[in-house]
């Protein structure tokens, strides 16, 4: 039965100086992941964390399965093992050899019919050579089940054994998971959080270079639908579960100012000044907040409001970065990682959402930031952006 | 009210006092209907969003992969009939078993009346199946092998994942259903790690109301709806959502689903046993240790017919049952312990013994000194 998880992380391994900072913020993160669950102890042995476990647990206990997805959701995780700990002797490693196959086997829905051990010895002071340990734990192996064949190539089932300062790990699993840093690492950052399939991407991929998150979301009662808001809320509680903490959503409303453009504005203006008015009242919801930057999920050329002169004259309107991290990305790839992190089914459910209302036939797709401050004119923009922003209300769904 | 001692929990379950209010807050304040648009059926559909939720993170699946039913019969029927149709085209063939409910005998029997071959595996004496029967009795022609978690007469935790194994060795693409009406949150089943297709779960067996279940259906796995209409949960089973019951199940899964239990009740049902040790000529049916479910345990008492030592119990205030609930009103002998050829005088003679989630010491102790005495008192008054 297993008795620990271990955790192994990546570039926080790198990072000099910052380095307990960064350990001590993924140990803070796996606690907040595994907080239902009680008697979780979390230590730290040199180039790993390990979660050691309340109790043992079989490979099909249901506690230990929640426990290994929430880990493999959580930022600055590269992988996770279930693993068995055995005292620093190699006869007790070899006793304990083929169960642990037999354990690993336990959570394959085809029976393994190869194998093959690959063992790593950081602790030298170990006597035994990594070959040596290899052939042994191998030989024991073939000895006590029958069924199996060493193949070294493409084996079914692969038996990892650890050599560490304090123990020896066997293991028979490797569990990825997202990479990237820990939340908190990277400072915060607003994201405009639509309905859509890229916006969720836009902002997953910022939390995993460590940016705890806050979402805003326009809002165009009675033209959109409270389902549609509530599938904004939903898609921010997907990102949720990547987060140490919920994401709170501002939502604004949006209505008045989108009337006052389409009473305004020349039709093949209205989404530039929208997406403008846009990202004035975030600038300034941001501005309140000390946050330091926004965050959208624009891809170059994906739609007419997406080309470079686009970003450019919406950009205008705004002095904090605007970070595009879906900017390059086909859509082919922004949809596989939205299955990826589970926002798809909800992203593609059928609601209006405020941009696709007074849409354009024909927008412009070349907006210049002259063309568009003269459309502004007719205007009283600080007096929408202020009433917007006073009307905001924040919600926070678990 | 506080001196009745409930052993039947294999037959349903008191409801939770939190899924009593739970049900009670959607039937007064979340009342919508979950397909209306405005914010009242909004409410509704988040309900039934988070039922979900619980119900897929208990099993370790996705939550577009659980459809909410009517409970385990309709659940048994929907995935046995449902996959068999959908797969008629590969095969015309069913696997099952001779122990399973009978919710899923009378689905494979209306498969017969469809054209479609029903092969039935016998288990061991013990009330197990074993791998290589099912193994056996898969041929190239079938498309559907539907084996339960856990036998709800006598308790044998079925070899689920030997079995997934040992068809799909035959057979790569059958279809593995799993009644799991007795094992949910009793053993431990992740359907990824078993090779499970499609699982059956319902609510009144852990403290949820009766007339909500739900299956899993593993995604990419073809099954026919049993009736058409308002395309309810994608197209599977159309019908206005059952919201009350269903935020019941998803209450009750959150609470009986967060603890480990099962070690608990397996010593207080060894411990009910142990009390059991002075009574003369008493046998367990079924496993004994590891390989039975900790809440179901079947005994039998030669000389005492197990109708009478069940209203003996009864008039003390002690429930269990004969056989399953659902067809010990026929009077006729189990067919499960028939099937694992239990000698007649033990047939006769047996009754089951039921725990669940709210069963206590205390409770189960006073349960096992009653039956000790009844069987006492009705073997002297039949021998006199």
């Amino acid at each position: 039965m297993y008795d620990v998880i271990l955790v192994r992380f990546g570039e926080i391994g790198l990072k000099g100086r910052n380095r307990p900072a960064f350990e001590g913020q993924l140990m803070q993160a796996i606690r907040r992941a595994l907080s239902s669950f009680q008697g979780i102890r979390v230590s730290k042995e040199y180039g790993r964390l390990i979660v050691t476990l309340p109790r043992s647990m079989g490979p099909n206990d249901f506690d230990l399965g929640e426990m290994v997805k929430r880990l493999a959701s959580v930022f600055g995780i590269v992988s996770v093992s279930p693993a068995v700990r055995l005292g620093l002797d190699l006869s007790t490693v070899e006793e304990a050899a083929p169960a642990i196959v037999t354990l690993g086997a336990e959570s394959m829905a085809r029976a393994p019919r190869t194998f093959k051990v690959e063992t790593r010895r950081p602790n030298k002071r170990f006597p035994h050579r990594t070959p040596e340990i290899n052939a042994s734990l191998g030989a024991r192996i073939l000895q006590s089940a029958q069924e199996l064949d060493v193949d070294l190539h493409t084996p079914d089932i692969t038996l990892f054994v650890e050599v560490r300062e304090s123990a020896v790990y066997a293991y028979t699993q490797i569990i990825a998971g997202p990479g990237g840093l820990p939340i908190g690492s990277s400072s915060r950052g607003l994201l405009l959080l639509s309905g859509g399939i890229d916006s969720p991407v836009a902002g997953w991929l910022a939390m995993k270079r460590g940016i705890r998150l806050e979402a805003i979301h326009f809002h165009s009662p009675p033209y959109t639908s409270e389902r549609s808001k509530e599938k904004v809320l939903e898609l921010a509680s997907i990102l949720g579960r990547y987060s140490p903490e919920p994401i709170p959503t501002h939502v604004v409303r949006f209505t008045p100012i989108q009337e006052a453009i389409r009473d305004a504005a020349p039709e093949a203006m209205v989404i530039t000044l929208m997406r403008r008015m846009m990202l004035r009242i975030a600038t300034r919801l941001a501005d309140a907040k000390g946050i330091p930057a926004l965050i959208t999920g624009e891809s170059v050329g994906q739609v007419a409001s997406q080309t470079l002169e686009s970003m450019q004259t919406i950009n205008a309107v705004t002095n904090l970065p605007v970070l595009r991290p879906l900017v390059s990305m086909d859509k082919s790839e922004i949809v596989a990682l939205s299955e990826r992190i589970g926002a798809y089914d909800t992203s593609v459910l059928p609601y209006e959402d405020c941009c696709t209302l007074f849409v354009p036939k024909h927008p412009e797709t070349k907006p210049r930031v002259d063309r568009a401050e003269a459309a502004e004119k007719a205007l009283d923009i600080q007096r929408l952006v202020s009433e917007a922003v006073e009307g905001v209300v924040r919600i926070v769904r678990e | 009210m506080n001196d009745e001692i409930y052993l039947d929990s294999a037959a349903t379950t008191k409801a939770l006092p939190e899924v009593v209010s739970a049900v009670t807050e959607s039937l007064v304040q979340g009342y919508g209907n979950p397909s209306s648009l405005h914010r009242k059926g909004l409410e509704a559909e988040r309900l039934v969003r988070e039922a979900r939720r619980r119900v897929a993170s208990a099993l370790g699946v996705e939550e577009r992969e659980v459809y909410f039913t009517s409970g385990g019969t309709e659940g048994n029927h929907l995935a046995i009939k449902g996959a068999a149709r959908g797969a008629s085209r590969r095969g015309q063939h069913i696997v099952t078993t001779t122990i399973e409910h009978s919710s899923v005998l009378t689905a494979c029997r209306d498969l017969e009346v469809e054209g479609f071959r029903v092969t039935f595996v016998d288990p061991d004496g013990e009330g197990r199946i074993q791998p290589e029967s099912v193994a056996r009795a898969v041929g190239a022609q079938t498309s559907v092998v539907s084996v339960m978690a856990v036998n709800n007469e006598v308790g044998s935790i079925q070899p689920l994942q030997a079995i997934g194994r040992a068809i799909r060795a035959v057979k790569d693409d059958v279809i593995f259903h799993v009644d799991g009406v007795q094992g949910f949150l009793k053993v431990p089943i992740v359907p990824q790690h078993l090779g499970i297709d499609l699982f059956t779960l319902s609510g009144h067996k852990i403290h949820a109301p009766k007339g909500v279940g739900a299956l899993y259906v593993r995604r990419g796995v073809k099954v026919l709806p049993l009736f058409g209409g308002g395309e309810h949960e994608r197209g599977l089973r159309s019908g206005t959502e059952n919201v009350p019951g269903i935020v019941g199940l998803g209450t009750a899964v959150r609470i009986v689903g967060a603890q480990a239990y099962a070690e608990r009740l397996s010593q207080l049902k060894a411990r009910f046993i142990e009390a059991l040790a002075g009574v003369s000529d008493t046998y367990v049916n079924g496993p004994e240790g590891v390989d039975c479910a900790s809440h179901i345990v079947n005994l039998s008492f030669p000389g005492v017919r197990g109708e009478v030592l069940l209203h003996a119990l009864s008039e003390r205030g002690v429930y269990v049952s004969t056989g399953s609930a659902c067809s010990s009103k026929h009077g006729e002998a189990s067919h499960v312990l028939q099937a694992m050829k239990v000698q007649p005088a033990r047939l006769e003679s047996s009754i089951r013994v039921s725990l669940s989630y709210m069963s206590t010491e205390d409770e189960v102790m006073k349960g096992a000194r009653i039956l000790r005495d009844v069987v006492a008192e009705l073997r002297s008054s039949l021998r006199a």
